[in-house]
């Protein structure tokens, strides 16, 4: 309560003497709260011992920053009590786990306190907070940004990463210190501005602190990576590719091996008005990076390996996503956009949208290190990998073709057709489960009643003699601009094997929408699945009831 | 030390109840789509309406709503002199897609890339799409998240209504 005194008191002296203080600062912020009530729903599988008395999960945040000038400062509240199913336990809690403040000027950067950072594709650093999947890899520390001439930029971070709630202290994980620097030739050189080519270097390096206590195993302490940069651009082509190498990291993920670790990422796309190409390749060969070698699961991660696989946005599409492999994968992608112009014999009047996407990612080549060690054994250097061999083992294949057609002011369709080959037993380690090969097909259709009321009805198949099996899915919904929706949706799941698993999802949902507010409410079943967003998938068990949604901003 | 936090707020608004609106649009580094550095401070449209709208390949709702901006772009630009920004908040996994995906769509306004959310968590955006109104002072005047159909046209009325005409 002294606090609270000193504060009004500080408070009311700035505002006598500095108006500027109080007049020209700007507070804004958001809310979010996220409810399930759960009840017991037999049919699919869900009794009063899997509840087990925690019949309501409350995830909550609060944000509020305060800006003054240059100056600005935040905090977040959260409250996960008790978590909605599917969060990871560690996440029951409540607190402010994110606090800082910070100066920005054209010049010089600096915060201190909890930040998000990332250094090119985040191959060697990135944090990141996601909040459907409870991800929140954040730095406590401090970050430096200086741009000492134009084109030019570095920047300077050190901390220790957010772990749930557990405090840091005595060194119970590694700590974290990272520098990067880009230079934008074009900016930077006199002449260049408006030249053909644009071009784009960086460069960076993280080092990554933490004693071994191990009783078996002499652990480097401090564990650095690198990685370089390129981006260069020339009227409609673009080519992007970054490398990155990490020294020897035993840890939980790689089975302790002191192999050294690399990832590459390319990309190189073509695009003009009404068309658009990008192919990308990808490497990752032993490239976990985590602030805490024991840990196995989604935290504490201080890279980011993304993968380049189309996130689908339908829930049957979605239903079997990709995660990147960090100890090894090879893959590529394809994607092709194109609008076939208003006008002609298919563009028909609006034009028509065409995307075609295509990637496959599959296993890297392990070869063992001489005749008496097995390949990956604890301890050695687990293995040598020829950069450009590709294994036959297959993780994850996906082949989609969309068409986006309007026909008139009032109707307008999406149709796609996906083939899919998922290695379940390796993305969701279910080991000895047979691959999954699927064919999905939807159309969803929109038709405007009038300007502002519309109905939309998404259909779609999922066919597959893995897994649980066909899958039907319908929704239909009903919007009122710009304020209200309803929906009525069921996922069947007619094809399951064990014919009584061969269960109905059912659900309804309304919602009001005004401003920056949104309150959602949605009843009925949620079946078990996975949810994968920027690269990170949380496992949602089933579950049935009642779902409240509340957000707003200011 | 939470104490103190928000006694501090609830004091500055005590002090002041009219600071808790969103006003002037933050200064945050982000990308164009060629990789080049953007401040956000540069949003900008001479003394005209901007929309800013924050989407993501993964987002449906977010691609319907842009392209029945796309579709209007061009009636609305001449009509109010309103400048259209996409923000993309798509991650690493899928920037190389976004610049390709704008153009096979044929989108004729402004897209930025915001890979690591900097400028949405300091836009306070919690969903997508959502979307905000700017005045021909640089001043939020108005905000909205999620897209149903036909809502494009009641913005386009407040777009009007900023820029003087009825």
């Amino acid at each position: 309560m002294r606090k609270v005194f000193s504060i009004v008191f500080l408070l009311s002296f700035f505002y006598s003497y500095s108006q500027d203080f109080i007049e020209k600062a700007q507070v804004n912020g958001s809310f979010q709260l996220d409810g399930q009530y759960y009840h017991a729903d037999n049919a699919i599988g869900i009794n009063d011992s899997t509840i087990d008395g925690r019949k309501l999960g409350l995830n909550g945040f609060g944000n509020i920053s305060y800006t003054l000038g240059k100056f600005s400062a935040g905090v977040r509240y959260e409250a996960f009590l008790t978590p909605i199913a599917g969060f990871d336990p560690l996440q029951q809690g409540n607190g402010v786990p994110y606090m800082w403040a910070s100066y920005q000027s054209d010049f010089i950067g600096v915060t201190v306190g909890n930040f998000y950072e990332q250094f090119g594709n985040g191959l060697i650093l990135r944090t990141y907070e996601e909040w459907t999947l409870g991800y929140d890899n954040s730095l406590n520390g401090m970050k430096l940004v200086i741009r000492p001439a134009t084109g030019i930029t570095v920047k300077a971070v050190y901390g220790s990463q957010r772990y749930y709630w557990q405090k840091f202290e005595n060194g119970n994980r590694g700590i974290v210190r990272g520098l990067d620097a880009e230079i934008d030739l074009n900016s930077t050189i006199k002449g260049w501005e408006s030249a053909p080519i644009r071009v784009i270097f960086g460069a960076s390096g993280v080092s990554k602190y933490q004693k071994d206590s191990d009783p078996l195993f002499n652990l480097p302490e401090n564990v650095s990576a690198f990685a370089g940069r390129m981006n260069l651009s020339a009227g409609k082509f673009n080519f992007a590719t970054e490398y990155a190498n990490k020294i020897n990291d035993p840890s939980a993920i790689n089975n302790f091996i002191y192999k050294e670790g690399q990832a590459v990422l390319s990309s190189l796309s073509f695009s003009q008005p009404g068309l658009g190409v990008v192919l990308q390749l990808k490497r990752v060969d032993n490239m976990s990076f985590k602030s805490d070698r024991g840990v196995d699961g989604n935290a504490l991660d201080i890279n980011f390996l993304p993968p380049i696989n189309r996130t689908h946005s339908y829930s049957l599409a979605a239903r079997y996503p990709y995660a990147t492999q960090p100890n090894g994968e090879m893959g590529m992608q394809f994607q092709l956009n194109y609008k076939i112009p208003k006008g002609s014999k298919l563009g028909g009047k609006y034009g028509t949208g065409v995307a075609v996407n295509f990637s496959q990612v599959n296993d890297i080549v392990r070869n063992p290190i001489n005749d008496t060690t097995p390949v990956n054994s604890q301890g050695t250097l687990g293995y040598e990998s020829d950069f450009f061999k590709v294994s036959d083992h297959i993780f994850f294949r996906d082949l989609n073709i969309e068409i986006n057609k309007k026909f008139s002011r009032k109707w307008k369709a999406v149709v796609q057709y996906m083939n899919l080959y998922y290695d379940i037993a390796t993305i969701e380690g279910h080991a000895g489960e047979e691959p999954v090969k699927a064919n999905i097909g939807l159309v969803d259709v929109t038709y405007n009643i009038s300007n502002r009321n519309s109905l939309r009805l998404e259909l779609q198949g999922l066919f597959t003699e893995q897994d649980d099996g066909d899958w039907a899915a319908a929704m239909l919904e009903y919007t009122i601009a710009p304020t209200w929706f309803f929906t009525i949706a069921d996922q069947y799941n007619y094809g399951h094997p064990d014919k009584s698993q061969q269960n109905h999802y059912y659900a309804f949902s309304l919602g009001y929408v005004k401003q920056a507010s949104r309150i959602a409410l949605t009843y009925g079943r949620q079946s078990e699945g996975v949810i994968c967003i920027g690269g990170v998938c949380r496992q949602v068990p089933a579950s049935s009831g009642l779902t409240i949604s509340l957000s707003t901003s200011f | 030390m939470k104490a103190v936090l928000f006694s501090f707020f609830f004091v500055l608004l005590l002090l002041n109840p009219g600071l808790f609106a969103q006003t002037d649009i933050p200064q945050v580094v982000i990308k164009t789509l060629d990789g080049k550095q953007f401040n956000t401070a540069e949003i900008d449209n001479d003394g005209k309406a901007i929309i800013l709208s924050f989407w993501a390949l993964w987002c449906k709702p977010c691609q319907k709503e842009l392209d029945a901006f796309n579709e209007n772009y061009q009636d609305w630009h001449d009509e109010t002199g309103v400048k259209i920004y996409a923000v993309s908040i798509d991650d690493s996994r899928s920037t190389a897609r976004v610049m390709p995906m704008v153009n096979g769509k044929g989108w004729e306004f402004e897209v930025l890339l915001d890979p690591n959310g900097d400028f949405k968590r300091a836009m306070n955006v919690n969903m997508i799409p959502h979307t905000f109104l700017i005045d021909g002072d640089g001043k939020i005047v108005e905000q909205h998240t999620s897209y149903f159909e036909g809502a494009e046209y009641e913005l386009y009325e407040k777009v009007k209504k900023i820029s003087g005409i009825e």
